[in-house]
């Protein structure tokens, strides 16, 4: 078998995966999958490169099983679920049939318990032999996820092989961003390849929360929910948003000046639009970033910004007095409605 | 009335000596939050912004009568600090600190749940009852005491609704920024209710937005214990799709996540949907025009 090595899942249906019968035939497996882009389901539609591969032995399998860990955000405690139809249709399997998943949640301070180790097994309809082994797997990928604070783990399909042993034939791992400081081998693990150039830059500058997208109208706001709302008021007025950028708490400038050199370094930028509603982060910082983005780069789009919040008279004082060409606006549906008339008046 | 806060919380800082935590306490004193005391380990004794300065909370909390904290700790170190501070009896803890790991959170509402203390956050702006105190990060500045209860998952988003509702001359009785983590210490629903209780909000407004199933809860509530009027907004519509790897977030919540199933429950349960960010004020002036449900 061949397998793509990449940042997604549902690479099966997308042709990632290849069966050869020969050392030749694996090679051109390999071949046609490397330097390839893969698009799958749960990517975008421009994919993820695969630069590396995974050659195995092929099995001969009796069974196929899905088990998976995460957070259950209704419960808010880890819930282990499994399910006797593993491979590649378990997210419809879910949709039509919830009843089929197995689901048992561990109690932080009680931790993990043998009996829900069973609980899996027998739920798998697992022939009497397995039953320990699974449970001990069970507690074992459990270990794991708490170990290393992962917000996910999943062997799919946890197989079981014509001579009787349980197999993983395939896993994803995904990590806590937040505990990541507790887990630097981890951090290091990083294949940057595998995200958007221009998300890699925004990492490298600082900027955790920006999201290439397909307008044309470069935003940066502060806050997750209100960067969301002036997504959707850009869209109800007739825009596209070229990113969703949440500048984030940080008080100094030099984020600010990033993102205005995010926008200046993308093509598809012809306008853009900051809103920003100071609480934690303080107006005037922000202001003074704008005025700097524009000292030290030819910033050529037109910029409309509207400030309000901690700080705003000096943040207001500060764009005044800096004598810069900028559109000013004073409330969300104003800067919006600006917004997509300077592109269209360009 | 007001829920959660008013005049008579006395308020310690956990974290008081940093930077944020620093600027902020200064803020809400000066918006005339009573602020009674601060704990910085390693500077007990000192005094700072003109309070004391204690080691431990539970010393805090017997010098000075503190019944409410407000957390600024690093996020290494803030469910310790939520921890400590439910230990020491305290009935509400507001966490403001962003970034704190999943799995620490998991084993903090765990300790908390079924005990007296109501945790606010993390990874939120606190909240305010307009003219009586404020024990957050928000501009006292731009909230009007009033009728109008808020509730939102977003801090900046709903600094923006405030402002729309002041600019509209409307109130507010409390607003309350429950924080964007995935597992929050209080729940839209949980806020609702103590908002239907409160006798002096006539309208709530709730601001939700992508991912989870918080909103799908509160619909729930409001559809079976809410006389009130609920105006709501879910943001993200026009998100982009979240990348993803594995299944099991998909099986555990399926379609749940998106707005547009938000927005769906949420009018199933009886609220009033606003689809436009910039108008959730001017809604508001007609729920509260149009009075019951």
């Amino acid at each position: 078998m061949i397998k793509a090595q990449v940042y997604a899942g549902g690479r099966g249906k997308a042709g990632g995966i290849k069966q050869a019968s020969s050392p030749e035939e694996a090679g051109k497996a390999a071949a046609s999958l490397l330097g390839s882009r893969l698009v799958t389901h749960q990517t975008g539609a421009e994919g993820v490169p695969v630069e590396q591969v995974l050659v195995e032995e092929a099995v001969n399998t009796e069974r196929e099983l899905y088990l998976g860990i995460v957070i259950d955000s209704s419960r808010r405690l880890p819930v282990i679920m499994a399910s006797e139809a593993g491979g590649m249709d378990i997210e419809e399997i879910a949709l039509k049939s919830p009843e089929k998943i197995i689901k048992t949640w561990v109690d932080p301070a009680a931790g993990f318990q043998p009996f829900q180790g069973r609980q899996i097994a027998y739920g798998l309809n697992l022939q009497p032999e397995l039953v320990k082994p699974a449970g001990e797997l069970v507690g074992n990928l459990f270990r794991l996820f708490k170990t290393l604070d992962c917000s996910l783990v999943e062997i799919n399909p946890l197989v079981v092989t014509m001579d009787k042993r349980l197999l993983a034939l395939d896993a994803k791992v995904n990590f806590d961003d937040n505990a990541l400081f507790r887990h630097p081998e981890i951090a290091a693990m990083n294949d940057k390849g595998q995200v958007d150039p221009l998300e890699v830059r925004a990492q490298d500058f600082g900027i955790k929360n920006y999201i290439k997208m397909e307008g044309d109208i470069g935003c940066m706001v502060n806050g997750a929910g209100l960067a969301m709302s002036v997504l959707d008021l850009l869209t109800l007025c007739g825009g596209k948003p070229a990113n969703f950028l949440d500048i984030g708490t940080a008080n100094n400038t030099e984020r600010v000046v990033n993102a205005f050199r995010l926008f200046n370094s993308d093509p598809a930028v012809k306008a853009i639009l900051v809103n920003i509603f100071g609480g934690m982060a303080r107006v005037d910082v922000i202001a003074r970033g704008i005025v700097e983005a524009y000292s030290q780069m030819d910033i050529r789009i037109p910029t409309v910004v509207r400030l309000a919040g901690t700080n705003v008279q000096e943040g207001e004082c500060i764009l005044e007095e800096s004598g810069l060409k900028i559109i000013r606006a004073y409330g969300m549906q104003e800067a919006a409605e600006k917004a997509v008339a300077a592109v269209k008046n360009r | 009335m007001s829920i959660l806060i008013d005049e008579k919380t006395r308020l310690l800082v956990q974290g008081i000596t940093g930077g944020e935590g620093s600027f902020h306490a200064q803020r809400c004193m000066e918006y005339g939050t009573k602020i009674v005391g601060g704990t910085s380990p390693g500077k007990g004794g000192t005094v700072h912004l003109g309070v004391p300065v204690f080691n431990t909370v539970d010393r805090a909390v017997k010098e000075t009568g503190a019944d409410t904290s407000m957390i600024f700790v690093p996020a290494p170190f803030a469910a310790d600090a939520i921890l400590e501070s439910a230990d020491a009896g305290l009935s509400l803890v507001v966490c403001i600190t962003e970034f704190i790991p999943t799995a620490d959170m998991v084993t903090v509402l765990r300790y908390l749940s079924g005990g007296k203390t109501r945790l606010i956050g993390p990874n939120c702006p606190g909240l305010i009852s307009p003219g009586k105190s404020k024990v957050g990060l928000m501009a006292g500045d731009i909230h009007k005491p009033g009728r109008v209860g808020v509730v939102s998952r977003s801090g900046t988003l709903t600094y923006e609704v405030v402002s729309q509702l002041t600019a509209l001359d409307i109130g507010q009785s409390t607003c309350v920024g429950i924080g964007g983590d995935p597992i929050p210490g209080s729940t839209f629903a949980e806020i609702l209710m103590l908002f239907e209780q409160d006798t002096e909000t006539d309208v709530v407004v709730l601001i939700g937005e992508i991912g989870g199933t918080l909103e799908q809860d509160a619909a729930e509530t409001i559809k079976n214990n809410m006389s009130k009027p609920v105006v709501a907004f879910v943001a993200g519509n026009t998100a982009p799709p979240g990348r993803r790897m594995g299944h099991a977030g998909a099986i555990i919540s399926g379609a749940a996540g998106t707005a547009g199933e938000k927005i769906r429950a949420l009018r199933e349960g009886g609220a009033v949907i606003v689809e436009n960010p910039a108008r959730i004020g001017r809604s508001v002036a007609e729920a509260l025009a149009k009075g019951s449900k």
